[in-house]
């Protein structure tokens, strides 16, 4: 199946990136190269193989439900671009 | 004392032949003096912090192989107070607040930090030509790639700017680079080393390793940054034994897998030759070798850029322009903040993979796609499961080719190809080596050792031992 640039162009803006007319073209063309590669992957039997969504096959653990972090705000804010009275600055972008 | 290794520079700090400052400085100044490009960041002032509380330590007998040893770190491991990029615009301003783990035990260790090494912008790419700092070149020629992602760090391991360095592998990004440039990489098994403060790209195969001039060197250091780690969930419970103590075991009887499908057309002859030649050696050692099928791994490519594509759209979405990294200065609205920042951010590599994921995890393509790779995925996995009930280890090439002309690759796919050895390994999470076994094209050529799962220290003995009869991994390149 091949992506037309419109199409390219919705994906684009799903994944809140804006292309320029010359990337569109160049980038409609390179995902038509790329998903030809995955076809190769259609005529693969699998049906009643288990989908491997971890190399390792763990449980995720968990942990208590409890504070593990100390509080520290002076270091976070002393690498920030812009601060004042413990809170960050940051340009206006909604008027 | 840029050809030395851990083992020789400890001896040299411990009989006081030079100090650790001294031996920092000498470092630097190679640093300085390399058109490489291999280091972003050149942390001077730290490094020679680190070297006088290294020296102090050692003056009071209380050094262990590792105090003082210089290395540099990709710069893909957030370091407390230091510029930590992912060799991307986007990241071009932050400064980590913390340390990776892997940072905080190398610290722990009183080694000396020289700098945080170029890299392809977020570990995506085979030739670290898509870093925003721009190529890094080959040590053993300079119209060459180093290989990626990790090139910066295979580059100053090779080029002699410092005594051996960290590295991740997504793909083959510790191997890759390590063949083409001479060095041993080591890619441990997933799990081994925490992923904790690693910038994410494909959080099911993104692993921390080893690039170093030796497998003694790396089993050294492997002794410090593997373990468990609380901080990451996708660490693993599992004992670290010593690596260093199998180093001398025989290779008697070891049964080698040779891949029938590793050794299809693609391959270069002379790369084919030396990696037969290194096999051989090995069968002088008393090593047996079979020939084995791993047939699903002819599917690893696309299996892999279909999933490590979707693990990269969702990982790379918290960078906004909001929150941290770079801000477009030209937004309108918020929407607007959001597409100008990611696209100003983002280098043309990363964008593609970011929207390869957000396509294939889209609605009505997910399951052809996503969900369809991962059933690959434990195919070729499995292909692994019964290879290793016949043998002990798997060899075969890490690369087709050596290093190829900085440029000449041009379209996607073809560089992709590049990875066609080593992408079967992360699918599987197994551990995976690049050792030095000889030169093509007056390249380097790496051969490629795959384990089972937690078989780091068998494949260091195999390495070591093969390190100990032959001295590929002593040359040096000439301009270095």
């Amino acid at each position: 199946m091949s992506l037309s640039e419109n199409q390219v162009s919705q994906i684009a803006h799903l994944a809140c990136l804006s292309l320029n007319e010359a990337q569109l073209k160049d980038n409609t063309q390179n995902l038509n190269t790329i998903t030809s590669l995955f076809e190769q992957l259609a005529n693969i039997e699998i049906d009643g193989v288990e989908p491997m969504l971890h190399p390792l096959h763990m449980f995720q653990r968990l942990r208590e439900d409890v504070v593990s972090e100390k509080e520290q705000l002076a270091l976070f804010q002393s690498i920030a671009p812009k601060v004042r009275n413990g809170y960050y600055l940051v340009p206006t972008v909604i008027k | 004392m840029h050809t030395k290794t851990i083992v020789e520079l400890y001896k040299g700090l411990k009989n006081k032949d030079f100090s650790c400052v001294e031996l920092t400085q000498y470092y630097l100044s190679r640093i300085n003096q390399s058109k490489l490009n291999a280091f972003i960041t050149v942390t001077d002032e730290l490094a020679l912090v680190q070297a006088q509380v290294a020296d102090d330590k050692i003056a009071l007998g209380n050094a262990s192989i590792l105090t003082g040893i210089p290395y540099a770190h990709k710069d893909i491991f957030c370091t407390k107070g230091v510029k930590t990029s992912a060799g991307s615009k986007m990241l071009d301003t932050f400064i980590a607040p913390y340390d990776a783990t892997v940072s905080q035990k190398l610290n722990q260790m009183n080694l000396v930090m020289l700098g945080k090494t170029n890299m392809d912008e977020f570990a995506m790419g085979s030739s670290n030509e898509n870093s925003f700092y721009n190529a890094v070149k080959n040590p053993w020629n300079y119209l060459k790639i180093p290989g990626g992602s990790s090139g910066g760090s295979a580059a100053s391991v090779a080029g002699g700017l410092s005594c051996f360095a960290t590295g991740t592998d997504t793909g083959g990004s510790i191997r890759q680079p390590a063949s083409l440039c001479g060095i041993t990489g080591l890619k441990p098994t997933y799990g081994r080393i925490s992923r904790y403060g690693i910038i994410a790209y494909a959080s099911s195969f993104d692993q921390a390793g080893i690039m170093t001039k030796t497998s003694q060197d790396a089993a050294i250091v492997l002794n410090i940054m593997a373990g468990f780690d609380e901080k990451d969930s996708t660490s693993a419970e599992q004992k670290v034994p010593d690596y260093t103590t199998n180093l001398n075991n025989s290779l008697q009887g070891l049964i080698i897998g040779l891949p029938k499908e590793f050794f299809l057309s693609g391959l270069d002859n002379e790369v084919a030759n030396n990696i037969m030649f290194a096999v051989k050696e090995f069968e002088s050692m008393g090593a047996i070798v079979k020939e084995v099928s791993l047939p699903n791994s002819v599917y690893a490519i696309p299996t892999y850029y279909i999933i490590a594509s979707c693990e990269c759209s969702s990982n790379l979405s918290r960078l906004d322009g909001v929150r941290y990294g770079y801000r477009s200065k030209e937004s309108k609205n918020l929407e607007d903040l959001y597409l100008s920042s990611r696209s100003e951010g983002f280098g043309e590599e990363v964008k593609r993979r970011i929207m390869i994921g957000t396509y294939a995890l889209s609605t009505g393509y997910y399951d052809a796609y996503y969900l369809k790779a991962q059933k690959v995925r434990r195919l070729i996995s499995n292909d692994f499961k019964k290879v290793f009930e016949k043998v002990d280890v798997i060899m075969g090439p890490v690369s087709p080719t050596t290093a190829f002309d900085l440029g000449s690759v041009k379209d996607p796919v073809s560089m992709y190809l590049a990875d066609i050895y080593t992408l079967s390994v992360n699918l599987a999470g197994l551990p995976g080596m690049s050792i030095p076994v000889g030169f093509a094209q007056d390249l380097p050529v790496g051969l490629q050792l795959i384990g089972n799962y937690w078989s780091e220290s068998k494949l260091l003995n195999i390495a070591h031992q093969f390190q100990l009869q032959t001295d590929w991994h002593l040359r040096i390149p000439q301009e270095c």
